[in-house]
C-alpha cells in the first residue's frame, strides 16, 4: 500500500506565489535547516561581535594615532600600486595563458596561479631566500646596485604582488577565454594589427572584468598578512601595514585593534558592492 | 575562368582541415556577385576564412588583383590586416563597446587615416548607407536591419577591392530581409570590385548574385549563372533547393532509362549517356486513371506516401518508379480524394522535361 500526504493547508498568499512563479514550497526541510542557520551564525556572530565591542564613543581617538594614521597610508599606497603592477604585467600573461599553447603552458599556468592556495607565510620565506641580501637574487642585487630589498615598502609590494597578482590573472584569463574571438576575426579584416586589435577591441570587451580582477587583487593586497610580515616585517611608517598594526594593537590597544578591523571591515563591504556593481553592469547589454 | 591574369579574385586553393579538405578553383571579376551556395558544412565559411587571411590555405596560391595574397608552395602569406578586403559577418560583429560612427571607422582609423579624415569618412558612409541618424547609437540599439546597413558600411568605409559577405541575411526576419536584400543589390551593384556572397538560401543567391559556385563537401559541384543552375541542377542538394524531381538516366535517342527505375520519352532525341533530367513538381499531372486521352508522353503509377500543406499548394511525396515531389491545389487533393498510401497514376509530357548532361552541356 502506498502511504499517501494528508492535504496541507496552504495560504492564499503562498497559493499565489507558488503559482506565480511555479515555485517549490518556500519552507526548508529541518534537516538543512539546522546546519545552514549554524552557518549563518558562525559567519555572522564575530562580525556583530566587533560591532559591538566596537569603542563607538571614541572611535576618533582610537584612530587618530600616528602609528595608525601611518599602516592606514601604507595599507592604501602599497596595496594600489601592487594593483597598477599587477595590471601591467598580469594582464600580458593572462593574454599569454588564454590566447597562444606552448610546450609547458600547463605548468606555468599552475605556477602561475600556486600562490592563490599556497599559505602566505610560504610565499613571505620564499621571497626571503630569493630577494634578501644573501638570496641567490638578492645578493646580486646588494652587490651591483647597493639594493636592499627586505624589511622596506618595496618588500611590501612585492609580498603583496606575489599574493594579489593572480587573483587578477585568472579572473582576466578567464574573461580573455570566454570572450568571443569573432570580434578579434573583424578588426583583423578591417585592417587592424593584433596590437590595435588588443587596445581598441579586446581590453575594452574585458573591461568589466578587468575592473572586477583589479578591485579583487586590491583588496586582497589590502589584507595581506602572512607573505608581508615575513618578508617586510613590521616597521611602523616603513612597512607595518594595517593588519600587521591590527594584530600587534590587539596586545597593546584592543579598542585601537577593534576600529582598525572596523576600517579594513567597511572597506571589504565596499569592495563587495562594487564588485557586484560591476558584475551586474557587466552582464546586462548596454 | 571569366576573368584576365591579372584583375580581380582568383583562388585555386585547398585548405586542410583534420579530415575535412576545401578543394576551390574560382575567379571573380572586378563588379562580378559571385554567389557561393551549399548546405552546412560545405566549407563555405572556410572559404571565406581562407580568401579574408584569418585561415592560411594547405596549398594553392589565392591572388587579389595581381597581388599574391597566398601562396602555399611559395610560402607568401598576406595577414588578414594586410588585405584590401571587407567582411561582412553572419552576425555582423559589430563592435558593442563602439557606437555606429567609431564603428565605420574603425577600418579607415587602423589603416593609417588620421582621427579627423577617418571620422569624414565614416560620415560619408553613414549617409551613403541612411545610417546617419543612428550615428550615436551602440550595436545593442539597433534592429537587425540597421546593424546590417552598419555592418556593411563598415566593411566598405576601409575602402576595400573584394567584398566578402556570410549569410549576410540570414539574421534577419522574414519580414525585413526582402527590404534589406533590395538595397543590398544597389549597394552591391555599385561595388567595384569582385564580391563573394555565401549562402545556404537560394532565393538570396538568385537575387544577388550574377554567378553561382555551389559547394558540396569541400568541393565544387557546380557553376554557372543562377538561372542555369536553378533550371538544370547537377545534384539532389541543388534540386532541392530550388524545388525541382532531378533524375539520373541513361538517354538513348529520346528514351532515358532512369537510375531510379523506370523510364522517360524526352524531347531530345541522338543523345547517348549519361544525363540528368529535372522536373518542376507543378508539371507533373496526378489522376485517378491511367491517362489515356492525355497529351503526355510518361504515365506511371505511384504510391502517396506524404503530403505537405505550402503556402498555396500541397505537395505530395510519391513512391514508384521513378519516386515524385508532386503540386497539386488543395482542391485536386478533395477531387481526387488523395490521402497517404493512395494509388495514383502520374504523368508529365515530355517538353517539359529538362535533360542535360552532369557537365552542363545541354545535349543538342
Amino acid at each position: 500500500m502506498v502511504t499517501r500526504t494528508a492535504p496541507s493547508h496552504l495560504t492564499a498568499r503562498e497559493r499565489a506565489r507558488r503559482t506565480a512563479r511555479s515555485g517549490a514550497p518556500r519552507s526548508v526541510p529541518a534537516p538543512l535547516l539546522a546546519p545552514a542557520l549554524i552557518a549563518v551564525a558562525f559567519l555572522v556572530l564575530p562580525l556583530a561581535g566587533l560591532l559591538i565591542r566596537a569603542p563607538w564613543g571614541h572611535m576618533g581617538a582610537a584612530l587618530s594615532g600616528a602609528d595608525v594614521t601611518q599602516a592606514l597610508v601604507l595599507s592604501l599606497w602599497t596595496a594600489s600600486v601592487t594593483t597598477g603592477i599587477s595590471l601591467v604585467i598580469g594582464v600580458p600573461l593572462a593574454w599569454v595563458l588564454a590566447r597562444t599553447s606552448f610546450p609547458g603552458q600547463r605548468l606555468l599556468r599552475a605556477l602561475v596561479t600556486l600562490p592563490l592556495v599556497l599559505p602566505p607565510v610560504v610565499g613571505g620565506v620564499a621571497l626571503l631566500l630569493a630577494f634578501s641580501r644573501v638570496g641567490f637574487v638578492g645578493r646580486y642585487l646588494d652587490y651591483w646596485f647597493g639594493l636592499t630589498i627586505p624589511f622596506t615598502p618595496l618588500a611590501v609590494i612585492m609580498a603583496e604582488t606575489f599574493v594579489a597578482m593572480p587573483f587578477l590573472i585568472i579572473t582576466v584569463e578567464g574573461a580573455l577565454r570566454s570572450a568571443d574571438q569573432g570580434f578579434e576575426e573583424a578588426a583583423a579584416t578591417l585592417g587592424a594589427k593584433r596590437m590595435t586589435v588588443f587596445r581598441r577591441v579586446t581590453l575594452p570587451m574585458i573591461a568589466p572584468s578587468l575592473g572586477a580582477g583589479a578591485v579583487l587583487c586590491w583588496a586582497r593586497a589590502l589584507g595581506e598578512f602572512g607573505a608581508t610580515i615575513t618578508f617586510a616585517g613590521s616597521f611602523p611608517g616603513q612597512t607595518e601595514t594595517m593588519p600587521i598594526a591590527v594584530y600587534y594593537a590587539l596586545e597593546t590597544d584592543p579598542d585601537a585593534a577593534i576600529a582598525l578591523s572596523l576600517v579594513l571591515l567597511l572597506v571589504s563591504v565596499v569592495v563587495l558592492v562594487s564588485l557586484r556593481d560591476r558584475w551586474l553592469r557587466g552582464g546586462s547589454v548596454q | 575562368m571569366t576573368s584576365g591574369a591579372s584583375v580581380g579574385l582568383i583562388v585555386d586553393a585547398e585548405v586542410r582541415r583534420g579530415s575535412f579538405t576545401l578543394t576551390v578553383t574560382l575567379a571573380a571579376a572586378p563588379g562580378q556577385v559571385l554567389g557561393v551556395l551549399g548546405p552546412n558544412g560545405a566549407g563555405k565559411s572556410t572559404l571565406l576564412s581562407a580568401v579574408a587571411g584569418l585561415t592560411p590555405i594547405s596549398a594553392g596560391r589565392i591572388t587579389l588583383a595581381g597581388q599574391v595574397m597566398d601562396d602555399a608552395e611559395a610560402g607568401t602569406f598576406v595577414e588578414a590586416s594586410g588585405r584590401p578586403v571587407g567582411f561582412v559577418f553572419q552576425n555582423y560583429r559589430l563592435f558593442p563597446h563602439l557606437t555606429v560612427a567609431e564603428n565605420v571607422a574603425f577600418s579607415p582609423r587602423a589603416r593609417g587615416m588620421g582621427r579627423q579624415a577617418a571620422r569624414s569618412t565614416a560620415s560619408h558612409w553613414l549617409d551613403r548607407l541612411g545610417l546617419a541618424d543612428l550615428a550615436h547609437r551602440k550595436p545593442g540599439q539597433l534592429s537587425g536591419g540597421q546593424a546590417q546597413r552598419v555592418a556593411l558600411a563598415r566593411a566598405l568605409a576601409g575602402q576595400p577591392e573584394l567584398l566578402l559577405m556570410d549569410e549576410p541575411l540570414s539574421a534577419l526576419d522574414a519580414g525585413t530581409r526582402l527590404d534589406v536584400q533590395a538595397e543590398l543589390k544597389n549597394h552591391l551593384a555599385a561595388f567595384t570590385g569582385p564580391s563573394l556572397l555565401v549562402t545556404h538560401d537560394p532565393l538570396e543567391a538568385l537575387v544577388l548574385a550574377d554567378q553561382l559556385i555551389v559547394l558540396e563537401a569541400g568541393r565544387i559541384v557546380q557553376q554557372g549563372t543562377p538561372e542555369r543552375i536553378a533550371r538544370q541542377p547537377a545534384t539532389d542538394y541543388v534540386a532541392k533547393l530550388v524545388g525541382l524531381n532531378l533524375y539520373t538516366g541513361n538517354a538513348n535517342g529520346s528514351q532515358v532509362a532512369l537510375n531510379a527505375g523506370g523510364s522517360f520519352i524526352t524531347a531530345n532525341h541522338g543523345v547517348h549517356g549519361e544525363v540528368l533530367v529535372a522536373v518542376r513538381p507543378s508539371a507533373i499531372t496526378v489522376s485517378n486513371q491511367h491517362p489515356q486521352q492525355s497529351s503526355a508522353r510518361n504515365a506511371w503509377s505511384a504510391r502517396i506516401t506524404g503530403l505537405t500543406l505550402l503556402a498555396d499548394r500541397v505537395r505530395l511525396d510519391l513512391e514508384g518508379q521513378p519516386p515524385a515531389l508532386v503540386d497539386v491545389t488543395p482542391a485536386a487533393v478533395a477531387e481526387l480524394s488523395l490521402s497517404p498510401g493512395s494509388q495514383v497514376w502520374l504523368s508529365v509530357k515530355a517538353t517539359e522535361l529538362e535533360v542535360y548532361t552532369r557537365a552542363g552541356q545541354q545535349p543538342a
